[in-house]
């Protein structure tokens, strides 16, 4: 028996802080190494162009530089850049780590300088020069793959890189039998993660032991050993990755780069460690995007607004070539479309296109916020049509409790859920009648007051591996230490999330041992041999358990050697808080410290008792986890400017069991901070020409202080019957959950002027120019 | 061509050579080696590397090493006294004001200058005094509590955090 | 992220900075605040040879009483303005507009001068300096020279200051309480996309109205200020006369707002500043 809550449920601040707010952790950019050299890369400015000739004579002349390299000096040495996705009749063009005959995006690494200091390897990089052929460029997705249009690849012949189309049910069946279809057009802007910290790596090499360092701020330091060898000449078991404190991914550092290929190729060129940090204007053009699809949607509904059918067609914006999930990304956007209702048919077509930008891939929620933002637009346009409430629609469309595991259209099985008690705990918490009543009162005065609701479901806990591109298991590791303290070793690697933290709460709580005994070690592939790394919600869901796991078979050992130990039968001997006590005789008993010393001392063991205190387990989930939750949002848009303020914004979010709600909290908050931006102002611009006018911090908008209203949070827990730690996920939670909320609520406040829909960020003056257009203000 | 500088860095007096163009936070990370002042943007937007200037908060990317010369410069390294956390450090680990942490020490930077200029700022005071920083982990509220916790302010009623210690 | 190279020079009397500006010609460029002319050199926008520093020229941020007006050192950082309580008593505005450039960091550093002389279209300050009518001071190897607020910038970040010359101080009078700031933010940058500074004067006879980010220089909307001169300031008549706010320019348009959107929060702002600056009077 142990007391498996006396830290796990607790809101427990986290052992990682100090270092962090002392200022002394270190991040990849903190690296010092003897001899270390810089990199700098010099980049097309042209979205499109033939690269005629590389002048780099004036660079390589430079005090201080090392070396210059262009595409012509590196590209038949190191492997194209890898795309794990697997998605039949994919056309991909091949991405050298340098650009070759064309570059094809503006950021597009054309030459790498490498000298002393970072400051010679920017000057010298100025100092290049290239003769550019622009070329036509493709920037609309839509016109991309309409006739006539220029090719981003020529030798593709094409610029459509797959069609995938899900199917399921009997659709016709479901638009015949239908009272009324309900159709809009959909436009989801591509968005850029931007991590404060920019990527960056250091590559060493050891030309006695023949091996390769690379420290690099990313999410998946085992993704890229496993890829990394693909690319540069380095076998997988010589290649030690380290993904150091690593300053926010949100899916922009679930990849494997072109500049971390070079820096290592580079390294073993030169014989010296090469660092390489990313500025922000290179993080903004060549760091992947997220989102980016155009859809035409349509749904059969009954009369009594329950939904018979989707047909959804979507076109995704690729950008101009392949990172590691690029393609993927939008087909997730088909699995979930039908959100947390009992839609019997549905059909996507998801058309890949590519244009002259940089790569999209997975932005935190990859493809579900997507699907998320277009169903729950979905519901309130047929309570629109329809004259319905939008929380009726959602009720009558609601699995109930009862039917779970409930089996989608897609089939998915979501696992656990009861959507009707999030509806209901969310309504509690906003005082639905009184919040009602408060946008009745101000729509009265003349005001725009608009309520929004979202009800969604997610996938997370990423994922049973055979519907993973590489494995979706993770890998733990525990061990008692001869001094009885404990060392844990998971797979993940956590930037953030704080599993240093939960997952030292679990095995203290398990073990029965201090909690500040316990220490979690990640991210390192020469300490945590095996692992699948942070994204998708899955740290916690599937690295958890991965140490339970390991956790159990200790227990099962020590029990062995307890017994042998106090001279009773294995049977006799129970487990705890921390100890193994004689059932009978409960004085008779040791801890772990004694267990721990005899175990490596190992001269009084039990026979056929293998020496120490440590076990590994794979833990491989049979299903993913599906959170889901209610928000709720009131906005007042102003009328003159169409500013919108949020006036009150409350969630509930179902995870599951929680192991630590201070850390749920932050990630709720923290996705509802990127949803903000989403909805109301963050968008990635690229001009015609291909040129990304929101290169800089200066004209991307991340949420600031002062955006973000006062929450009222809530949460149902609806454990997951799958995950022995009954825990869902939460990583992605708000940036799904959040968007149509806030959409819906702007949307609500502008029904009354008779606006149907607008697109996304519903900014100032999108909302103006609808108002005017609705109002016959005229503008100005 | 190099000109001679001389700083007091968390109470140390220091005095370098250095190139003109050299940023103050290329000085304070490269030069002196103190790695907790981090660089975000090249815009001078993000605030990751605020540190105070003569008690002032400033963004020490924006700062030439030469324009500081003979100033008091306190970095987050220098925050905590006689092992001590500041109480503006305190409140970002009682209130999990941090997760990923690249932008706390500039957060706290700024938290500090805050407290500065209001003894008890309200949470919109907070807000608007974290203009100049950017998070993109904690959605900014347990940041707000963090600093309203150092203000010395009732922590506001939002059931978590608690007073458990580590 | 790191300028290219330049030499350094650190007068400390505004005639040795006038030296130094006059011997090293169009390649030099004055060091104030820097948080314009860094950033665009950290981007390698700029590239200036030298840099005079006039950061250390004693008594240039001074803000003090003179011959009944207030004048302000070109140093006198957006911080020392917003907290001024000379400011805050004899020209309210310009505290107003100081508290809402930028954030607190650079508000620590920027200077009104250098936020005046680099004239960016989405700057705050000139709002406030055309609605007060300031005078600006230039000194240059030829003495030194006046220019009224009006006559002050030229185009999109252009201004009569010449390369050899420096601004050192600018002077407002004193002026009512009735006065307000109103802005419209660039959401990234925090710039201004329209920024409209108001002042009524004591027998609410005559508004001054001054503004920024809209075309590609600040300016008075004279037509506004003629429309209600010697009008009451009801809300019909001022809501009326602030519809000419962007009358006779040229509005900017780029992603964040198009021409016809800044045009049209000239007309809003225009009419929040003036109701607002009658609501303080
Ligand atoms: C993140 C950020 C946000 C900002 N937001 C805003 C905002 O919302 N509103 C706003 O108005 N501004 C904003 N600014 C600009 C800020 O106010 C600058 O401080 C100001 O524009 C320039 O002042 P400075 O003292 O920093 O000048 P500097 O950058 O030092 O100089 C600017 C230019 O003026 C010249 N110059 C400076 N002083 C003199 C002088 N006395 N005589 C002759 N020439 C001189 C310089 O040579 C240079 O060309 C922002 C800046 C940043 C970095
Ligand atoms: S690094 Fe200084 S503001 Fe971003």
């Amino acid at each position: 028996m142990v007391n498996p809550t006396k830290h796990v449920g607790q809101p427990m601040k986290r052992v990682e802080d100090p270092r962090l707010i002392k200022g002394i952790a270190t991040y990849v950019d903190d690296l010092r190494l003897p001899g270390m050299l810089h990199a700098a890369f010099l980049r097309s400015p042209h979205a499109h162009a033939r690269i005629r000739r590389i002048e780099t004579g004036a660079a390589k002349a430079m005090p201080g530089v090392v070396g210059v390299f262009t595409g012509a000096d590196v590209n038949d040495q190191c492997g194209v850049v890898p795309c794990a996705a697997a998605i039949p009749d994919l056309k991909a063009p091949k991405h050298t780590v340098l650009a070759g005959e064309r570059a094809y995006f503006a950021g597009h690494p054309v030459a790498v300088v490498v000298a002393q200091n970072a400051y010679v390897a920017r000057d010298a990089a100025d100092a290049i020069d290239v003769d550019y052929e622009p070329l036509p460029v493709v920037t609309d997705p839509e016109r991309a793959i309409a006739g006539g249009s220029p090719l981003t690849h020529p030798e593709l012949g094409t610029n459509v890189a797959y069609v995938h189309s899900v199917s399921s049910g009997d659709i016709d069946e479901a638009f015949r039998g239908a009272d009324r279809v309900v159709r809009q057009r959909m436009v989801h802007q591509r968005l850029t993660p931007m991590p404060i910290e920019p990527r960056g790596c250091v590559a060493s090499y050891h030309p006695g032991d023949q091996t390769l360092t690379l420290w690099s701020s990313t999410q998946v330091p085992h993704l890229v050993r496993t890829l990394l060898p693909g690319m540069i000449s380095v076998p997988e078991n010589k290649l030690r990755v380290v993904a150091p404190e690593v300053g926010g991914g949100f899916g922009a550092k679930l990849n494997v780069y072109a500049e971390e290929a070079l820096c290592a190729h580079l390294a073993m060129r030169l014989g010296a460690p090469v660092k390489w940090i990313e500025s922000r204007r290179e993080n903004a053009a060549a760091t992947i995007h997220g989102r980016d699809q155009i859809g035409e949607y349509e749904v059969a509904v009954t009369r009594d607004g329950r939904v018979l059918g989707i047909k959804a067609r979507s076109v995704a914006d690729l950008g101009s070539y392949l990172q590691l999930l690029t393609p993927a990304i939008p087909t997730l956007t088909g699995l979930v479309l039908t959100g947390c209702y009992k839609i019997p048919a549905i059909t996507m077509e998801i058309v890949g296109v590519y244009t002259n930008k940089m790569a999209t891939d997975a932005y935190r929620g990859a493809g579900r916020p997507e699907a998320t933002y277009l169903i729950e637009r979905l519901m309130n346009l047929i309570a629109d049509d329809l004259k319905l409430d939008p929380i009726e629609i959602r009720l009558k469309n609601f699995p109930q409790p009862d039917e779970f595991p409930f089996h989608t259209a897609t089939d998915l099985q979501y696992d656990s859920g009861n959507y009707q008690a999030a509806l209901k705990e969310a309504q509690r918490l906003a005082d639905w009648p009184a919040l009602v009543r408060q946008r009745d009162d101000a729509r009265a005065a003349g005001r725009l007051f608009g309520i929004g609701v979202s009800t969604y479901v997610e996938i997370c806990g990423m994922g049973p591996s055979k519907a993973m591109p590489a494995g979706g298991w993770e890998w733990g590791c525990v061990r008692i230490e001869i001094s009885g303290k404990v060392t844990v070793i998971t797979g993940v690697s956590p930037h953030g999330q704080g599993e240093e933290t939960s997952f030292a709460q679990i095995v203290a709580d398990r073990l029965g041992v201090p909690i500040g005994d316990v220490v979690v070690l990640h991210g390192d592939t020469n300490i945590a041999h095996y692992g699948r790394d942070t994204y998708g919600s899955r740290g916690l869901v599937v690295g958890g358990p991965a140490i339970v796991m390991c956790i159990d078979k200790i227990i099962a050992k020590a029990s062995a050697l307890a017994a042998h130990l106090l001279s009773v039968s294995v049977d006799d001997v129970e487990f705890r808080d921390g100890r193994f006590v004689e059932k009978k005789k409960p004085d008779n008993s040791v801890d772990w410290a004694r267990l721990a010393g005899e175990a490596y001392i190992a001269k009084n063991l039990p026979p056929a008792f293998e020496p120490g205190l440590e076990a590994s387990s794979f833990y491989e989930p049979e299903n993913f986890t599906y959170p889901f939750g209610t928000h709720i949002v009131a906005v007042e848009v102003d009328r003159e400017t169409g500013d919108v303020k949020i006036v009150k914004y409350v969630a509930v979010d179902d995870c599951g069991v929680q192991i630590n709600p201070l850390l749920v909290e932050g990630q709720v908050q923290g996705g509802i901070a990127h949803s903000i931006g989403q909805a109301l102002f963050e968008r990635t611009v690229y001009d015609e020409n291909g040129q990304l006018l929101t290169g800089e911090f200066m004209d991307y908008p991340l949420a600031r202080a002062h955006d973000i209203p006062d929450y009222v949070m809530g949460s149902t827990v609806t454990p997951s019957p799958g995950n022995p730690l009954g825990a869902k996920g939460v990583g992605e939670a708000g940036t799904i959950g959040a968007t149509p909320a806030i959409a819906n609520a702007v949307m609500d406040a502008l029904g009354p002027l008779g606006i149907r829909h607008l697109e996304l960020p519903l900014t100032p003056e999108r909302i103006w120019r609808a108002i005017g257009q609705h109002a016959g203000v005229a503008a100005g | 061509m190099t000109q001679t500088i001389r700083v007091r860095i968390n109470g140390t007096a220091r005095e370098h050579a250095v190139e003109p163009r050299l940023l103050l936070v290329h000085y304070l990370r490269e030069v002196c080696g103190l790695t907790g002042t981090h660089i975000g943007c090249e815009t001078s937007i993000c605030g990751a590397c605020t540190v105070l200037v003569d008690g002032k908060a400033v963004k020490s990317c924006t700062m030439l090493a030469v324009q500081a010369d003979g100033s008091d410069v306190t970095t987050i390294e220098g925050l905590a006294r006689n092992g001590s956390l500041h109480p503006v450090q305190e409140g970002f680990w009682e209130c999990h004001g941090l997760q990923c942490g690249y932008c706390t020490p500039g957060m706290i930077m700024a938290g500090v200058e805050i407290l500065q200029r209001h003894a008890r700022p309200t949470r919109e005071q907070i807000a608007e005094g974290l203009k100049g920083n950017l998070c993109r982990c904690t959605g900014y509220v347990h940041i707000i509590d963090a600093i309203e916790r150092a203000a010395g302010a009732r922590r506001a009623e939002r059931g978590v955090g608690g007073d458990l210690k580590w | 992220m790191i300028p290219a190279t330049f030499s350094y020079a650190r007068p400390t009397t505004i005639d040795e900075a006038i030296a130094l500006l006059t011997k090293h010609g169009s390649g030099a460029k004055v060091l104030a605040g820097g948080h314009s002319l860094l950033p665009a050199m950290k981007l390698r926008l700029a590239q200036p040879e030298v840099l005079i520093d006039i950061g250390r020229i004693a008594g240039l941020n001074t803000i003090a009483e003179r011959d009944g007006r207030v004048v302000i050192g070109t140093m006198a950082t957006h911080a020392e303005i917003e907290s001024s309580a000379l400011v805050a008593r004899a020209c309210p505005l310009l505290g107003q507009v100081a508290a809402r450039i930028g954030d607190a960091q650079v508000r620590n550093r920027g200077t009104i001068g250098g936020s005046l002389v680099h004239a960016d279209p989405g700057a705050d300050f000139p709002a406030a300096i055309l609605a007060l009518d300031a005078e600006l001071r230039l000194a240059s190897p030829r003495g030194s020279r006046s220019v009224k607020a009006a006559a002050f910038f030229e185009a999109m970040m252009q201004t009569v200051v010449q390369p050899d010359e420096l601004l050192f101080e600018i002077t407002v009078p004193k002026t009512a309480t009735s006065a307000a700031y109103v802005k419209s933010e660039q959401k990234a940058s925090g710039f201004a996309i329209c920024g409209v500074a108001a002042i009524v004067d004591a027998q609410a006879k005559t508004v001054a109205v001054g503004v920024t980010g809209v075309a590609s220089k600040p300016y008075r909307a004279t037509a506004v200020e003629a429309a209600l001169r010697g009008r009451a300031l009801t809300p019909d008549a001022v809501a009326a006369a602030a519809a000419l706010a962007a009358n006779g320019v040229e509005p900017l348009g780029d992603i964040h707002a198009s021409p016809e959107y800044r045009a049209h929060l000239a007309a809003v702002n225009t009419k929040r500043a003036i109701l607002k600056a009658v609501a303080q009077g």
